[in-house]
């Protein structure tokens, strides 16, 4: 890696002052590292300046009272994959949260880093290949290799977003908190992350001088049942092939409410409107389940090596649904 | 003549012991290549090409040999020499740290004219493709073979199989990456640490081409971290770590990255085959044609076995090697034989399903060693081989299971390659001494049994000098499964000498004739009256001022080659994802004499989950587009983790009491047994490994 200076955080504002002082790339800010060190040694990012955000004061508890959870984005992914509330009341959320990487990664990786990684694509990761997410023209995957690629977003990059905590909190009509130097903002973390269309290069919001500071999750109706189910080739650590996460408001055997967010087959966590639409209502059974999966994939979009995604993710889908009623 | 004596007799040879430096090795204390720091030491790193084929026209090192910290920089290629991979070395420097190594390496310029280059086996041989070496059509020519009368085979075949089988380039993937540090006494003497499987093969090599006397050149590999066959020469990393240590007078640490380690230090070779085999209505295999080709990269690499195993009357085959821009081969755990074994034992399943016969009894029909026909036996008994489906697929519910079966043979007898010294020092301690290495065998532990059985003592009592030339005892490289069955029988017969020198000076004390004595556990004692008996210290204090030190020879009556073994897999494969989850694999491997059953066991171990990692997890992937390897790392490039990791019933199958090598052949069969047993479960047949997710889902999709 090229050399940088560090500095520890001592408050927000110090920090969106340093960020705003700078264009993007130049100061970065870290938390856990586990994804940045690898961008940093790879010399796909060469910031002059690190920030660590871990000397910031309390942003590393969860709350939970009756309103819901509210997170800070410093809290290990470690932390929300134990929380016994989390897993009593939020299960994706758990699931998602234990399904990353590995035991050492979950003890120091962050919400907020979680929320905020970079795309696994094999041609983003090498420091050779000048693709649109580092300024380049083209995207690699579109005539390269593609297995681990996007089925969904339209392009032109073919990237999938990484997060397996995402897809959970935006099941869980999860908003974040945004600090920048004009102060604070809340959205729900759905509308949080962008796709290729609106900007090559990011995947979400953030504008150069903003970070997350905390995620508010509501608490989900007391009927509620959720899975965060990860398809991968690897038990671990491995990135999702495509992942499902669920929460559906059950009586009985009937569906009256789902949230199904798909991770690792787009650019972006992917929601679908297609399966809820076919779920809500409606009493589950092994057809309607097959059916969900089925709606859900319509509109996919393989590349030349993925399409067995379009299978696993609408098998996935009808997989959660039969466990809303088992 | 010389023998082990019998089971019954053995106090410590057969029974499962712990690993002499296993604590070492799980408390950190250990001290690898990677671990060794000298004073003074400087870092060296090397700069290779990220094309795949080009010629270099300009390389200039000045801003690198400018660099504060930086002590020397080398070319490892002319201007106008070709570029024929990625990861070719190009230059190397040596710097204060590994931080300045690394900025070095990226301020050196480079100008290259890039050439087309071919990426896969299909673009090496794709029409127009460019030519990469002296191969018309980047194919050299075929090595073919014939036996019989291949059409008359066929003629006689009531049934007739015709598929083609692939697995991909696999690397080594050794944890501990390729490495030395050297450092130079003066102007004629080196010392080299290394991560190596051939200590003296190092030796030779590194006095050869640094036109050293081999004595003025020392190889120290107390411990290492994995080799698999491509660590027995010192490599362009080795000369070039002690060129560097010789400029700067300082010695060098130089380690590969991870990436280096994928894209330059071996791999096995993938192989595709066209079969077509007949077999008579009886069950009898008759007709094997088989057209195949690999490569590992720029030298090819067509060396699989087929047919393999089971006895084939007529026979035609033909080999190509295929050369394409990318890291050569090297030999790798059973070179040949485990992407052979996985397309025979397919062929066998999908010929037994032809004649509608229990794949098991189709191989007895076919495999002539007595030695496997008692370990399908044992083997179909222990993973319960009547439950399989008898019809494949024929399962239900979303999570399907199936078994499968397949086979493996190997030599591993050994060679007369070592020397070794046995010492009975005064005060009792004994010392055995030899230029072997341990490259995770466990032939440490197996020398301190051998010794401590001889002489009545525990291993903790035998201290082991292994893994340094410099007692001028030199041992074969540990490859081909030999290290056990070169060591040990010259281990004993020094053990047995020393024994005889010492009995000489306790003869006189206990009164008796030397035949008349015996080893008892720390005493020696009089065979025909037992009460006269002294302890090992009492018996050692006779030699005063001497040591016992003893040589031995290699008695080919102690060792024996050749080994057979089958393996048996139960997977579940969620159809679903296309997951494929090993429940357990059944490894039944005949092995002779297991000097210590426990490591043993752990070998196999080892093989199966290797054998696993092929099957289900493990390739190079090449990009067309960029001539780069996508995954030279372990995210992308996924070897087994627990979760992959099944029960594994390791049998050691015991036929003679002779020492036989078994650190390749349990890697063999696995392919074929999972591959089939997943054929069993969901009555698709996936020829091609490995068997991810998205192979299985688009298999079951095509069936339905």
């Amino acid at each position: 890696m090229d050399k940088f200076s560090y500095v520890n955080a001592t408050s927000l504002k110090q920090v969106t002052s340093l960020l705003s002082d700078s264009r993007w790339g130049e100061v970065m800010v870290i938390a856990g590292g586990t994804d940045l060190l690898a961008e940093l040694k790879e010399y796909i990012e060469t910031p002059k300046t690190l920030v660590n955000l871990k000397t910031l004061p309390g942003m590393d508890s969860i709350k939970a009272d009756a309103n819901g959870l509210t997170i800070g984005a410093l809290t290990t992914v470690s932390d929300i994959a134990m929380h016994p509330t989390i897993q009593q009341h939020y299960s994706v959320l758990s699931q998602a949260a234990a399904s990353v990487a590995t035991p050492q990664i979950r003890n120091v990786g962050t919400l907020g880093g979680n929320l905020c990684q970079r795309p696994r694509c094999w041609y983003y990761r090498d420091e050779t290949v000048n693709c649109f997410k580092k300024g380049g023209d083209m995207c690699y995957a579109v005539d390269g290799l593609n297995k681990y690629h996007a089925i969904f977003g339209d392009g032109p990059v073919y990237i999938v977003h990484p997060s397996d905590i995402a897809p959970a909190l935006i099941a869980l009509n999860a908003s974040l908190k945004i600090v920048g130097p004009e102060g604070d903002k809340t959205v729900k973390v759905e509308e949080f992350f962008t796709l290729p269309a609106a900007n090559l290069i990011r995947e979400n919001i953030l504008q150069p001088n903003e970070i997350v500071v905390e995620v508010q999750v509501p608490t989900p109706n007391p009927n509620t049942k959720s899975f965060y189910l990860k398809a991968r080739e690897k038990g671990a650590p491995d990135f999702a092939l495509s992942s499902v996460a669920a929460v559906f408001e059950m009586t009985g055997k009937t569906c009256q409410r789902a949230n199904v967010v798909l991770g690792g087959v787009a650019p972006a966590p992917w929601r679908s409107p297609e399966a809820e639409t076919v779920l809500t209502g409606k009493t589950i059974n092994e057809s309607l389940s097959m059916n969900a999966g089925e709606e859900a994939v319509k509109n996919a979009q393989p590349l030349t090596d993925n399409e067995y995604k379009v299978t696993l993710t609408q098998n996935l889908i009808s997989r959660a649904a039969m466990m809303a009623i088992s | 003549m010389a023998s082990w004596g019998e089971a019954s007799q053995s106090r410590l040879i057969g029974k499962r012991i712990v690993r002499l430096s296993g604590k070492e090795k799980v408390t950190g204390e250990a001290k690898y290549t990677y671990d060794i720091n000298r004073p003074g030491m400087l870092y060296g790193r090397i700069l290779r090409a990220e094309v795949p084929h080009a010629t270099v026209t300009e390389i200039d090192l000045t801003d690198a040999e400018e660099m504060p910290g930086v002590q020397a920089v080398i070319p490892l290629i002319e201007v106008g020499r070709k570029i024929r991979y990625q990861g070719q070395e190009i230059a190397a420097v040596a710097a204060e740290t590994d931080d300045i190594a690394k900025d070095a390496l990226r301020v050196i310029y480079l100008e290259l004219e890039e050439l087309p280059f071919v990426a896969t086996e299909a673009d090496a041989m794709a029409e127009g493709a460019p030519q990469i070496r002296d191969w018309e059509g980047n194919r050299s020519n075929p090595s073919k073979g014939e036996q019989g009368d291949i059409e008359a085979g066929f003629a006689e075949a009531a049934v007739t199989v015709e598929a083609t089988y692939h697995t991909p380039v696999q690397t080594h993937v050794c944890l501990e990456t390729h490495g030395h540090v050297v450092e130079w006494a003066d102007e004629q003497n080196l010392t080299v640490w290394a991560s190596t499987q051939a200590v003296f093969g190092v030796r030779n090599d590194l006095a050869r081409r640094l036109e050293l006397p081999a004595n003025q050149v020392r190889v120290i590999t107390e411990h290492m971290g994995g080799g698999f066959g491509s660590k027995f020469s010192p490599g362009v990393e080795g000369l070039t770590a002690a060129q560097l240590s010789r400029m700067t007078e300082r010695p060098v640490k130089l380690m590969l990255t991870r990436k280096a380690e994928h894209l330059v230090a071996g791999n096995r070779p993938s192989m595709t085959q066209h079969v077509k085999a007949g077999a008579t209505r009886d069950g009898r295999l008759i007709a094997y044609d088989m057209r195949g080709y690999g490569t590992g990269g720029t030298g090819g690499g067509a060396g699989f076995t087929g047919p393999y195993v089971y006895h084939v009357p007529n026979i035609r085959t033909e080999r190509t090697n295929i050369a394409v821009n990318a890291g050569s081969q090297r030999a790798m755990r059973a070179p040949g034989h485990p992407q052979g074994a996985f397309a025979m034992d397919s062929l066998m399943d999908e010929l037994a399903e032809q004649l509608g016969m229990n794949p098991l009894e189709f191989r007895r029909l076919n495999d002539e060693s007595e030695v496997r026909q008692a370990q399908y036996t044992l083997g179909a008994q222990e993973i319960g081989w009547h439950k399989r489906n008898s019809v494949a697929g024929s399962g239900t519910g979303i999570k399907k299971r199936g078994m499968g079966v397949g086979s493996g043979q190997w030599g591993g007898g050994g060679g007369a390659n070592t020397q070794a010294r046995v010492n009975i020092n005064a005060d009792g301690t004994v010392e055995a001494i030899t230029g072997t290495q341990d490259i995770g065998t466990g032939i440490r532990t197996a020398i301190a049994i051998i010794v401590a059985e001889e002489f009545g003592l525990t291993t903790e009592d035998i201290i082991v000098k292994i893994g340094d030339s410099a007692p001028g005892l030199p041992s074969g490289g540990s490859g081909g499964s030999q290290t056990t069955a070169s060591v040990a029988p010259v281990i004993k017969t020094a053990a047995a000498k020393a024994k005889q020198k010492l009995f000489e000076h306790v003869a006189p004390l206990l009164q008796a004739p030397i035949d008349d004595l015996r080893i008892g556990t720390g005493t020696i004692y009089v065979a025909s009256d037992r009460t006269k008996t002294v302890t090992w210290h009492q018996a050692t204090g006779l030699l005063g001022q001497e040591t016992i030190s003893e040589g031995g020879e290699w008695d080919r009556e102690l060792r024996q080659g050749g080994v057979a073994g089958t393996q048996f897999a139960e997977v579940e494969v969620d159809t679903q994802t296309g997951h494929v989850k090993i429940l357990k694999i059944v490894a039944v491997q005949d092995c002779g004499l297991a000097i210590n059953r426990l490591t043993t066991e752990s070998q196999i171990n080892g093989g199966v989950i290797m054998g696993i990692g092929q099957t289900l997890l493990e390739e190079r992937i090449m990009d067309p587009m960029t001539g780069r390897m996508l995954n030279a790392n372990l995210e992308d490039y996924k070897v087994p983790g627990t979760y992959e990791i099944p029960e594994i019933k390791s049998i050691v199958f015991d036929t003679h009491r002779k020492v036989t090598g078994v650190g390749e052949p349990p890697c063999i069969p696995t392919l074929g047994a999972i591959a089939n047993a997943v054929y069993n479960a969901i009555g698709v047949r996936i020829r091609e490994l490995p068997i991810t997710p998205d192979k299985v889902l688009n298999a079951l999709a095509e069936k339905a």
